[in-house]
C-alpha cells in the first residue's frame, strides 16, 4: 500500500492528502475490471436481472447475519446469496416457467424477507441504508486485497470456462452436444455472480449496484463486432467511468456508485448513437 | 451406449449405428416404444413422421441426452473401442441479433481451449477457414452470427458439426426455414460430404421432395417405426398415407 500511496504523492491534486481517496481509487481500479468482465457474461446469458435479485438476496443475508448477531454479517450473506443462486439455477432448470418470473418470484421474496428479518422486533431500518447507497470512500486495504483476490479467482474462471459459458449462453443445445455441462458451467456462474455482487454491496450500494453490472456490457455490445471487441469495450468503459465518477463525486460531493453509473448510462447513449447499424 | 469391437451382426459395412428396442419414458408418457433402426456409413438416413411422433426425443436419445431403455451400438472399422463422434446440428437456432459473438468466436469456443476473448493466433485462424471451407463458407468467418441468414446459420452449424469430422452426422429439420434453392444446395453439401467423408448422416425433415433424389434410406416413426425402407417404398407405403392423411394425393 505504502508504495501506491507514494506514487500518488507525487501527484499535483488536492485529493491525492486524503488517504481515503487514494484507497477509493485503488479499489475502484480494481473493481472497474471485475465489473467489466462480469457484466459481459451478465448481458450475454441475459442475466441482468438475476444479478439485481442477487443483490437482493446479499441484503437478506446481511440482515440475517446482523440479526444472528455475526461479526461479520458479510461471510453470512455471500454463503446465503451462493444457495439461493444455486438454488434459483435448480428451480430454473426444473421449472417450465419463464426465466423472468423466476427471478421476480426469488427478488421479491428475498426483499420481503430482509425487510421482515431486518425490522424484527420493532428496530430501525436506518442502520441497513449504508448497504443501500453504498459507500467506497470506506474501504480498507485489507478490503481492496480480497477485491484483488477475487478479481484474480474471477480472471481465472474466465480464462478456464468462458469458452463454454459463451457456448452455453448462445446455445445450450449445442453447448451439450459438443460436451459442455451446461448446468456446472451455469451453478459455477451464478455462483461467482452471487460472490461479486455480495461483496460489493457494501460499496456500490443495492441501489445502483446493478447498473455497473449491466452497463458497460450494454454499451460495449452497441460497439463490438465480435468477443475480443466486446471485453476490451467493456472493460475499458468501466475503467474510464469508475475514475471519472470517483473523481466528480469527490469535487462535487455526491454518492460514488451513483455518479459512476450515471457516466455509464451516458457511455450507454453515447455508443447506441453511433453503433453498428446492420 | 454399446461399442462393439467387430461387426454386429448381420452388418457387411466395417460401421453402422444399430439401434435396438429403444424406448424412452417422460414423466410417465411412452414417446417411443421398440424402435429398431439400422444405419450404415456413407448412407443418409431421413427420419419422418408427424409432430410429436418422437423425432427429436430419438435423435436425444443417440446424442445421450434422454434416458432410454434398450440399446444402441456402433462399431468402427479401425477395430477400436472408441467412443461414436457425433457431429450435432440443431433445430433452426436463433441467434440473439445484439450479441457481439462472430462466426470465428462461435468456433474458437468450440474447438480451442484458448478463450475466444484474446486475439486468435494465425493458425487457428487458419484451421476455422479449414472447417468453413468444407461449407463453402470461408466469407462468413468475420460475420457476427446474429446477422447470418437462415441457410448462413444452417452451414456455419454444419462445418462446427464436422469439426473433428464425426462418425454420424445428425442434423434436426435441416430443410425448415429454408427456401427450394436453399434445400437443393443443403442436400447436395450432405451428398458432398458422405462421399467426401464416409460418415452416417441422420436427418429429420417434413419435405418429402428431396427424399427420393438424395436419401438412401427413409424411416417413418410415430412412437414407433412404422416402414423402413427406400424413400419410394415409403412414400407410397398405406402407412405413410395413413399417417399424413393424404388419401392418394401425396406430396
Amino acid at each position: 500500500m505504502s508504495i501506491w500511496y507514494a506514487m500518488l504523492d507525487v501527484l499535483p491534486f488536492q485529493w491525492v492528502s486524503m488517504t481515503f481517496m487514494k484507497n477509493a481509487l485503488l479499489a475502484v481500479l480494481v473493481m472497474a475490471p471485475l465489473y467489466g468482465l462480469m457484466s459481459t457474461m451478465i448481458v450475454t446469458g441475459k442475466m441482468s436481472f438475476f444479478s439485481d435479485a442477487l443483490g437482493h438476496s446479499a441484503f437478506t443475508g446481511i440482515a440475517v447475519g446482523v440479526l444472528c448477531g455475526a461479526v461479520a454479517p458479510m461471510g453470512v450473506a455471500v454463503l446465503l446469496s451462493v444457495v439461493i443462486a444455486l438454488l434459483f439455477t435448480y428451480v430454473r432448470s426444473k421449472s417450465h416457467q419463464a426465466t423472468d418470473t423466476i427471478i421476480g418470484v426469488f427478488s421479491s421474496t428475498m426483499v420481503a424477507l430482509g425487510i421482515f428479518i431486518a425490522t424484527l422486533g420493532g428496530s430501525s431500518f436506518t442502520k441497513f441504508n449504508k448497504y443501500l447507497i453504498g459507500d467506497i470512500l470506506s474501504v480498507t486495504p485489507l478490503e481492496i486485497g480480497l477485491l484483488a483476490i477475487v478479481l484474480l479467482l474471477t480472471v481465472t474462471l474466465w480464462v478456464l470456462a468462458s469458452n463454454q459459458m459463451v457456448l452455453t449462453a448462445v446455445h445450450p443445445q449445442l453447448a451439450s452436444s459438443r460436451g459442455v455441462p451446461v448446468d456446472w458451467v451455469q451453478a459455477a456462474y451464478t455462483v461467482c455472480i452471487a460472490v461479486v455482487v455480495t461483496l460489493s454491496l457494501t460499496w456500490v450500494g443495492l441501489m445502483v449496484l446493478n447498473s455497473l453490472l449491466v452497463l458497460p456490457a450494454a454499451s460495449a455490445r452497441n460497439v463490438s463486432r465480435n468477443l475480443r471487441e466486446y471485453h476490451l469495450w467493456s472493460i475499458l468503459i468501466a475503467l474510464a467511468c469508475s475514475f471519472a465518477g470517483l473523481m466528480t463525486s469527490y469535487y462535487v460531493g455526491c454518492s460514488t456508485g451513483a455518479t459512476i453509473s450515471m457516466y455509464l448510462a451516458a457511455c450507454f447513449a453515447l455508443t447506441f448513437a453511433c453503433r453498428r447499424r446492420s | 451406449m454399446i461399442f462393439s469391437k467387430h461387426g454386429i451382426g448381420g452388418c457387411d459395412n466395417s460401421c453402422c449405428l444399430k439401434i435396438h428396442g429403444l424406448s424412452v419414458n417422460l414423466e410417465g408418457d411412452e414417446i417411443l416404444h421398440d424402435v429398431n433402426l439400422h444405419m450404415h456409413c456413407g448412407q443418409i438416413t431421413a427420419l419422418i413422421g408427424p409432430n410429436g411422433a418422437g423425432k427429436s426425443t430419438l435423435i436425444k436419445a443417440i446424442l445421450g441426452q434422454r434416458v432410454y431403455s434398450g440399446s444402441i451400438y456402433f462399431s468402427t472399422f479401425s477395430g477400436r473401442h472408441e467412443k461414436p463422434r457425433i457431429g450435432y446440428v440443431p433445430q433452426s437456432p436463433t441467434f440473439d441479433k445484439g450479441d457481439p459473438v462472430s462466426v470465428l468466436d462461435l468456433f474458437v469456443c468450440c474447438i480451442s481451449r484458448r478463450p475466444a476473448f484474446l486475439p486468435v493466433s494465425a493458425a487457428l485462424r487458419q484451421k476455422v477457414l479449414e472447417c468453413l471451407s468444407r461449407v463453402h463458407g470461408e466469407a462468413l468467418i468475420d460475420k457476427r452470427i446474429g446477422d447470418l441468414s437462415g441457410g448462413e446459420v444452417q452451414r456455419v452449424l454444419l462445418a462446427l458439426a464436422l469439426e473433428p469430422i464425426p462418425h454420424i452426422l445428425i442434423l434436426d429439420e435441416p430443410l425448415s426455414g429454408v427456401d427450394v434453392e436453399g434445400m437443393e444446395q443443403v442436400m447436395a453439401m450432405l451428398d458432398e460430404i458422405r462421399r467426401n467423408f464416409d460418415l452416417s448422416i441422420l436427418i429429420t425433415t417434413h419435405d418429402f421432395s428431396m427424399l427420393e433424389q438424395y436419401v438412401d434410406d427413409v424411416v417413418l416413426i410415430k412412437g414407433t417405426v412404422l416402414k423402413d425402407g427406400a424413400p419410394k417404398d415409403v412414400l407410397t407405403s398405406p402407412e405413410f398415407h395413413a399417417v399424413f392423411h393424404l388419401g392418394g394425393a401425396a406430396q
